[in-house]
C-alpha cells in the first residue's frame, strides 16, 4: 500500500485539483498546474480523476512500488522507464511489486503528472491533499518531496481499466498527454484592465513574441520581450487574479500566473490565458518563446465545453475496453 | 457597478471606482454585495473574493453550460443575475448597518522584533516609543486578505507613519511581524519574503490550516493593536 521515493529529483511534489472555496483568505487555488493532464492520468488507472497523483518537474525522479499498481502519467517530453521498458505519456501500465519506475529529463515542456491507481493517501488540508510550497501545507508534510520518503496509496480501484500485465494500448489525443509545444501560441480573453493600456502597447502584446525567464515557478511564468508600458504607471487597487491572468508590473515585462499565484494582485491584467491552454503554460521553462492570440470570452467556453464532451467520450472509451 | 471578466472562470464586479475616498464606505457595500452574493447561491458559482472596492465571482464554466447556457450566453446569463442581486439589495439594504467584528490583537515591539522600527522613525522623524504609542492606538480596518494565507491589508495607519517599502525585499520575515508598507500596515501570518517594514511581533497565530475558519482576521474586522511586554509576548506563545 506504498511506494518508496529512492530518489525525489528536482522538484517533485503531492497535487490534485486544487484547494478550491479558501480564495477569500488568501489560499492559492493551487492543485497540478495541468488539472487536465492529471484528471487523464487518473482516469487511465481506473482513479477517480480527483485523487492526488504527483507532479514532476524537470524529472529525476525514481519510485519503488511495493505492491501492484497501475500507473500512467501525461506532461511534457520526458524519458520514463520502468526497468529498460520505456513508458509512453497517456499509456496505462500495471507495475509489479518491487518495480521501479524513473522519470528522465525532459526533452520539452518542464512537468508531468503521474497517477497510481488508489491516489496518494495524504492527508486533506482545507478539502485537498495538493501540497502549497509556499505556505508549506498540504502533500507530504507541505514540501517538495525528497529521497527515501515513503508514500502511502489508498486502496486499489476496484475497476481497471487494464487486465494484464504490461502496458495498454488505450490511450488519449496527443494533445492531452503531451501538451508541451515548441514557441506555442497561447489563446486569451482581454484582462480585466485591457482598456488601461495603449494602442501601441496591445498591438506589441498580440504580434510580438515573449522569451520565458528562469525566475519562473509554480506561481508564475516571467516573460521578457517589448516592454508593455502602461497608460499611467501607477499600480491599481487590489483585486482578485486567478490562474491565467497576465499582469503588467512596472517594469513592463509581463507574468502569467500560474495555478500558486496569489489571490489578489495590483497590477493592470493584460489578459487571461483560456482554461484550455493552461496545460501549454504549464510546460514553459527558461529560453522558451510564446506568442498571444486574442479569442473571445464564447469562443473560450465552446472550446472548454468541447474538450469536456471529448473527455466523456473519452471515459466510456475506457470503460468500453476495460476487459 | 461595472462587471468584468477576469478570464474564462471568473468576474470581477466592480462595486465602487474609489478607495481612499471613503474607505469605510466603499468596504460596507463590497462587503454586502458579498454577503448578498453568497445568500444567492448563484448555480455554478464557486466562490467569492472581497478585496477593497470590488467582490470576484469564481465560477465553473461546465456547471453552467451543464445547466443548458450556451457559451455565448454565459457571461450574459451570469451578468444578470449578479445584477438582480444587487439591485434587490434597494435602499433599505444599504441602510443596513452591519456590525463589525473587534479583535484586539496584542503586539510586542520589542527590538529584536522591531526590525525596522529605527527606519520608520527616522522616516517619520519621531522617537520610535512616539512611533509604538501611535501605531497602537490607531483603530484600524481589513480591506482584504491576500498575499499570503491571512495576510490582513488594514487602512487606519496614522499618516505619519506611512513609510516606504524596502526597495530589495526581505528573503524571510518571520511568521507574526507586524509591518508597515507605504500607507498600510499589516501581520505576516508565516515566515516569508517580503518588503514591508517590521515593526514589532504578534504570538498569535493568524493562520491555522487545521482551524474553522483557517484566519483570524476577515474583510471588514476592525482590529486594535494591544502594546505587551517580552514577557507577555513568551507567555501567550505558549
Amino acid at each position: 500500500m506504498k511506494i518508496i521515493v529512492t530518489r525525489a529529483g528536482f522538484l517533485t511534489s503531492v497535487q490534485d485539483l486544487g484547494r478550491a472555496g479558501y480564495r477569500q483568505f488568501g489560499v492559492s487555488l493551487g492543485g497540478a498546474l495541468d488539472a487536465f493532464a492529471l484528471r487523464v492520468a487518473n482516469l487511465l488507472v481506473g482513479n477517480n480523476e480527483s485523487a492526488a497523483g504527483l507532479e514532476i518537474t524537470f524529472g529525476g525522479l525514481q519510485l519503488r512500488f511495493a505492491d501492484e499498481r497501475v500507473v500512467a502519467w501525461c506532461g511534457g517530453e520526458f524519458d520514463v522507464r520502468s526497468g529498460s521498458a520505456p513508458l509512453p505519456a497517456g499509456h496505462a501500465a500495471r507495475l509489479q511489486a518491487g518495480k521501479e519506475l524513473r522519470f528522465g529529463r525532459p526533452q520539452s515542456g518542464c512537468r508531468s503528472w503521474l497517477a497510481i491507481s488508489g491516489g496518494i493517501d495524504v492527508p486533506i488540508v482545507l478539502g485537498s491533499r495538493s501540497t502549497d510550497l509556499r505556505a508549506s501545507y498540504g502533500g507530504v508534510e507541505g514540501r517538495v518531496l525528497r529521497d527515501g520518503d515513503i508514500l502511502l496509496l489508498g486502496a486499489r480501484p476496484g475497476s481497471s481499466t487494464l487486465a494484464t500485465t504490461g502496458i495498454g494500448l488505450w490511450t488519449g489525443p496527443h494533445d492531452w498527454v503531451s501538451p508541451a509545444k515548441r514557441d506555442p501560441m497561447l489563446r486569451f480573453v482581454r484582462g480585466a484592465d485591457w482598456a488601461r493600456f495603449n494602442a501601441s502597447t496591445l498591438q506589441r502584446f498580440t504580434s510580438e513574441s515573449f522569451a520565458v525567464s528562469p525566475d519562473s515557478d509554480r506561481m508564475g511564468v516571467r516573460l521578457d520581450g517589448p516592454e508593455l508600458q502602461r497608460e499611467n504607471n501607477v499600480d491599481l487597487i487590489s483585486e482578485a487574479v486567478a490562474p491565467g491572468t497576465i499582469q503588467v508590473p512596472p517594469s513592463g515585462q509581463p507574468i502569467l500566473l500560474l495555478g500558486d499565484c496569489q489571490t489578489i494582485g495590483g497590477y493592470p491584467k493584460i489578459a487571461h490565458v483560456i482554461t484550455v491552454d493552461l496545460g501549454i503554460a504549464a510546460q514553459l521553462r527558461a529560453g522558451d518563446v510564446v506568442r498571444f492570440s486574442e479569442i473571445s470570452l464564447a469562443e473560450a467556453h465552446r472550446l472548454l465545453l468541447q474538450r469536456e464532451r471529448e473527455l466523456e467520450r473519452f471515459r466510456i472509451g475506457l470503460s468500453l475496453h476495460d476487459s | 457597478m461595472e462587471i468584468v471578466p477576469l478570464g474564462d472562470s471568473a468576474l470581477i464586479v466592480r462595486v465602487r471606482d474609489r478607495f481612499e475616498d471613503a474607505p469605510d464606505e466603499a468596504l460596507n457595500e463590497v462587503l454586502r454585495t458579498f454577503r448578498r452574493l453568497q445568500d444567492a447561491a448563484i448555480p455554478g458559482v464557486i466562490e467569492l473574493v472581497p478585496a477593497y472596492t470590488t467582490v470576484a465571482v469564481f465560477f465553473d464554466p461546465l456547471q453552467i453550460m451543464a445547466a443548458g447556457t450556451e457559451p455565448n450566453e454565459l457571461l450574459d446569463w451570469l451578468s444578470e443575475r449578479i445584477d438582480a442581486v444587487v439591485a434587490a439589495i434597494g435602499d433599505r439594504g444599504r441602510a443596513e448597518v452591519f456590525p463589525a467584528r473587534v479583535v484586539e490583537i496584542p503586539v510586542c515591539y520589542d527590538p529584536e522584533f522591531a526590525l525596522d522600527l529605527e527606519r520608520v522613525a527616522q522616516h517619520a522623524q519621531m522617537s520610535p516609543n512616539e512611533i509604538i504609542d501611535l501605531h497602537s492606538t490607531a483603530k484600524y480596518r481589513v480591506n482584504c486578505i491576500g498575499f499570503t494565507p491571512g495576510f490582513p491589508y488594514l487602512s487606519g495607519l496614522p499618516k505619519k507613519l506611512a513609510t516606504p517599502r524596502h526597495a530589495e525585499p526581505r528573503k524571510k520575515i518571520p511568521a507574526g511581524s507586524v509591518a508597515i508598507g507605504g500607507a498600510q500596515t499589516g501581520i505576516y501570518p508565516q515566515q516569508s519574503p517580503g518588503g514591508w517594514n517590521v515593526i514589532g511581533r504578534t504570538p498569535l497565530r493568524l493562520f491555522d490550516a487545521a482551524r474553522k475558519p483557517p484566519v483570524l482576521l476577515r474583510a471588514g474586522d476592525r482590529v486594535r493593536f494591544r502594546v505587551i511586554t517580552r514577557a507577555e509576548f513568551e507567555s501567550l506563545k505558549r
